[in-house]
């Protein structure tokens, strides 16, 4: 029992924690809800800014779980809060003790049909940015409905985000790059298609991410069109139509696309919402868990012994989150080796 | 023409389907710059004819960008390529360039 910390979630968050934590000779239990670890990356295909295949950097992080027991297909029923430790009940591998709890739920993506204005689930041309990266992955490719190749494809962004009528005024903050990589990778594709990209603002925030926009404007012509979608409709050979304003001029615009891609939002996993509720976790109006402070002790949940990391306190993107995945579990070794005083 | 008491609007939208893309194509092959244009407005509000007329440079190239030529002859001969639009875009995109390339744009396509 001693030195032992569970993790809840084996997503990127997760994983680096526990690889961190078991590296420097901690017990570490990570419990895996999916029969595989890896959480939403492993469902991506390239990464942003640099096209990093997904599933190194997966394949990097589980390779440092050295001695870490990795319990997968497995989930979470109870938390027992014990003052000095905490016990886990879980639906296949029974009841786990440990020390610590290091809590890494995620996120999940907006379910685009919430916003059914744009037709997700009713016209078949519109798919969500998830399913443009496993079309990526697929033998396929990037094909429209009738399996033809799209020559004019429509990017939207924040679907789902900065929106009040979803019940989401936040910012995503991946999303606009994501838009940018994978209009990138259209024209990759298919040199001859148009791509364009309708946006409120560009919010390219982190290094390289305005030089992608860069490229993606000067090198392949893709084209930024300042407006939010209204609406979509569906024309008779299936293709969609689009209608905005076009900001920039003051007038409204209209255009058909073979291909909509809806560039879908961050939420939090209904596993974050659980856990928060079985701990008496402190969440914000947006349902992201809050941490002690936001500066100072941001892996901290205000209950002893109990740290967070990653995509639960909002929107992150992936090097942000193993960055801040290792910094809760330094945490919590400090803490553990200070018998239970330090960043508590 | 006969008199019904009531007129048809004409249609304010952008239609991308139906656009004129042969200024903006001419243009792109002398100088494909303006493709890294990120709406600033920079331009505008250095522009010394904007600055007396209702002249916009940054809404005239997006216009023509989006393939709404209609104001196009009217609206540039307000330019008094003084360049200094040219001067303080943050991309560095050769608005003067374009405005010459324009003017040649409409010479050929009329």
């Amino acid at each position: 029992m001693e030195n032992s910390v569970i993790v809840i979630g084996g997503g990127i968050a997760g994983i680096t924690a526990a690889a961190t934590m078991s590296g420097n000779g901690l017990k570490v239990t990570l419990i895996e809800r999916n029969n595989k670890l890896g959480g939403h990356v492993s469902e991506w295909s390239r990464l942003f800014p640099d096209r990093r295949k997904a599933s190194e950097v997966i394949d990097y992080l589980e390779a440092g779980l050295g001695e870490t027991k990795i319990i997968s297909g497995c989930s979470v029923n109870g938390i027992i809060n014990h003052d000095n430790s905490f016990t886990v009940l879980t639906d296949t591998a029974g009841s786990i003790t440990a020390e610590a709890l290091l809590i890494a739920t995620g996120f999940d993506l907006f379910r685009a049909a919430i916003k059914e204005e744009y037709g997700y689930g009713i016209y078949n041309n519109v798919i969500t940015s998830a399913e443009f990266e496993e079309m990526l992955d697929s033998r396929a490719g990037v094909l429209t409905a009738n399996g033809r190749v799209p020559k004019r494809i429509g990017v939207i962004h924040c679907v789902g985000s900065r929106d009040e009528k979803v019940g989401n005024l936040y910012c995503s903050k991946v999303c606009c790059v994501t838009g940018v990589k994978q209009a990138i990778e259209l024209k990759e594709m298919y040199p001859d298609s148009e791509v364009y990209c309708f946006y409120m603002d560009l919010r390219m925030f982190d290094r390289h991410f305005e030089e992608l926009y860069y490229e993606a404007q000067q090198k392949w012509g893709v084209s930024f069109i300042r407006g939010r979608l209204s609406e979509c409709a569906e024309n008779a050979d299936g293709s969609i139509v689009v209608k905005t304003e076009d900001t920039l001029t003051g007038k409204p615009l209209k255009m058909s696309v073979d291909l909509l891609i809806l560039l879908v939002g961050i939420v939090p996993s209904p596993g974050t919402g659980r856990i928060a509720g079985m701990l008496g976790l402190k969440t914000g109006e947006d349902g992201f868990i809050n941490s002690v402070d936001a500066h100072t002790m941001d892996n901290s949940s205000g209950i002893p012994g109990v740290f967070l990391a990653g995509a639960l306190k909002g929107p992150a993107s992936v090097n942000s989150v193993i960055a801040d995945a290792r910094a809760a579990a330094v945490q919590a070794m400090a803490w553990l080796s200070t018998n239970k005083t330090v960043n508590a | 023409m006969l008199d019904f008491g009531y007129t048809i609007s004409i249609d304010r939208q952008i239609d991308l389907d139906r656009g004129d893309m042969r200024y903006i194509e001419f243009v792109k092959a002398i100088d494909p710059s303006l493709d890294i244009c990120i709406g600033c407005g920079s331009c505008t509000a250095t522009c010394t004819a904007g600055n007396f007329t209702d002249f916009n440079i940054r809404r005239l190239h997006t216009s023509i960008r989006r393939g709404d030529t209609k104001s196009l002859k009217q609206e540039i001969r307000k330019c008094m390529f003084c360049g200094k639009c040219q001067l303080v875009c943050p991309r560095g995109v050769n608005l003067r360039n374009v405005i010459l390339s324009l003017n040649q744009a409409i010479e050929r396509l009329g």
